[in-house]
């Protein structure tokens, strides 16, 4: 195998969130292998490619055109009525900004992990976590065939939904089933689209969830669906939902699929607790995506960076105890709880409603004029029309 | 026990995730299924195009599965 068999710190998953932490604890000294099973960084791409342009204030990421494909200039939100309202990008904190390209996004962050100095393994499969008297040592890797052993003082989990290194050192990070989400996309052409906005489709089109329009430009769009797991009554709902959609809108009369996207997504409260005695989670295996937009990938680069440099300082202390690595719960708790919280009352909330309340929803939104776009904000708008359409969601105000 | 239909996997990792017992690993391109399958179903219903079942075993009845 091409690696040492000992490094500082071992990232799991070389995903936005593993090559963020892995360039950050590099970039501050530490000693780092990123291990990712996948044959290829960012490949195949499981993601709509919608980010907020938050992430550009976090982290130091430069924008280039292999990657930073469409940057609109606002979210359409659409009722079951077809009525809709626009949601101004620059207002809209952590709604979607741009459409990006996943799979070289996820390259140049890798990139950026390499420069770093961190060692990148690819088609290496963490198999298992190893231990000497309960401690975390390192973990097993298989790689073309082989198993080895590579020992490090820490370990970041960032395997992403899967999460296995997770739950082999103990974290319950099992979902409840309205908590967790079965998607499917396609990215398709031949289309005629307005690529300034991204559109959203709320209702009984995507049970608990909504369809997704996503473009890259005028032809190429991502269009994909996400269903609550709670409201899944059998096989294949999220394509069966996904295809009705598609038949029943003209704009995808000649459209092609040229790629199609599934996968699960947590729409969870973040993790009580994501450190132990030499091991941190981040980005999704930490359930850190925002629970009422399915959004990850903002989060787990913010969160990854914070991690790196925890990771880094234990490094510097050579202190890897759960009671050190509480600097990283507390900083990443105070860029992300509170939305994070927030944003999962209102998911759950918004589940609850049919298509008429959501229909009320939307018409009373589009009537008053928001300044900013925060779920607090919006209710407050409402309240001050229609106390009672928000009188259920008079704690989140 | 639960079935794959190879043909219709996309190797996401859904299933993985939402199964409760952890009896799922995604070996990159390979689903290996472990003893600890408990037959609960979930992993049908996540699974976004429907790759997988749930087949009788053991003589059983097959659980309903609702929401
Ligand atoms: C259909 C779909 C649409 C989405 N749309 C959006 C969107 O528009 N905007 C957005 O912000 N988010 C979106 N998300 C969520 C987003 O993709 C994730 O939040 C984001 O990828 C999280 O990054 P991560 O680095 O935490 O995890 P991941 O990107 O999942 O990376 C984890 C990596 O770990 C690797 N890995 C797992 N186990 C092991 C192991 N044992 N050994 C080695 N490597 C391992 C995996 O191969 C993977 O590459 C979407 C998700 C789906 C499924
Ligand atoms: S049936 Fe339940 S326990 Fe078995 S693999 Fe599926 S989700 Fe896991
Ligand atoms: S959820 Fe379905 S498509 Fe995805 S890996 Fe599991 S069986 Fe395959």
């Amino acid at each position: 195998m091409f690696f040492k068999d000992s490094y500082d710190v071992i990232v799991v998953g070389g995903g936005p969130s593993g090559s963020t932490a892995a360039r950050y604890a590099a970039r501050n000294g530490a000693d780092v292998l990123l291990v990712e099973k996948r044959q290829e960084i960012g490949s195949p791409v499981r993601c709509g490619e919608g980010v907020s342009m938050e992430i550009f204030k976090h982290v130091d990421i430069k924008p280039d055109s292999s990657w930073f494909v469409n940057q609109v200039t606002g979210a359409r939100i659409f009722g079951p009525s077809g009525k809709f309202i626009l949601i101004d990008a620059k207002k809209a904190g952590d709604e979607v900004g741009a459409v990006i390209e996943r799979d070289n996004f996820d390259k140049y962050l890798a990139t950026e992990a390499a420069r770093a100095g961190a060692e990148i393994a690819t088609k290496t499969s963490v198999v298992a976590l190893n231990r000497d008297g309960g401690e975390i040592t390192g973990v097993r890797v298989r790689r073309m065939g082989e198993e080895k052993d590579v020992s490090a003082k820490l370990v970041i989990g960032a395997d992403g939904f899967e999460s296995q290194i997770a739950r082999w050192s103990g974290f319950n990070t099992n979902l409840k089933t309205r908590d967790t989400t079965s998607n499917l996309q396609y990215r398709m052409t031949n289309l005629d689209l307005d690529p300034r906005f991204t559109d959203f489709y709320i209702g009984s089109v995507a049970p608990g969830g909504y369809v997704w329009i996503f473009p890259k430009s005028r032809e190429v769009a991502n269009v994909g669906i996400g269903l609550l797991l709670s409201k899944i009554k059998g096989p294949s709902e999220a394509k069966d939902y996904l295809d009705a959609f598609i038949e029943n809108d003209i704009r995808f009369k000649n459209a092609s699929i040229m790629e199609t996207v599934s996968g699960g997504v947590s729409v969870s409260a973040p993790l009580d607790k994501v450190t132990a005695d030499r091991i941190m989670l981040v980005g999704d295996a930490a359930r850190m995506i925002d629970p009422l937009t399915g959004g990850g990938i903002s989060n787990g680069v913010i969160a990854g960076k914070v991690c790196g440099e925890v990771a880094a300082e234990a490094v510097k202390a050579q202190d890897f105890s759960d009671e050190f690595l509480q600097r990283y719960e507390k900083g990443w708790r105070e860029l992300l709880e509170e939305k994070l919280y927030r944003d999962y009352m209102a998911k759950e909330k918004l589940v609850s409603l049919d298509d008429v309340a959501l229909d009320k929803l939307i018409e009373v939104m589009s009537a008053v004029r928001l300044e900013n776009l925060s779920t607090k904000e919006i209710l407050t708008a409402i309240r001050s029309k229609y106390p009672e359409l928000v009188k259920e969601f008079e704690d989140l105000i | 026990m639960i079935e794959l239909n190879d043909d219709k996997c996309m190797h996401c990792g859904a299933c993985v995730g939402a199964c409760p017992a952890n009896a799922i690993y995604l070996n990159e391109v390979i689903l290996d299924f472990n003893d600890d399958c408990t037959d609960c179903g979930l992993c049908v219903r996540a699974c976004p195009v429907g790759a997988l079942s749930l087949i009788r075993t053991r003589g059983l009845k097959v659980p309903a599965v609702t929401a």
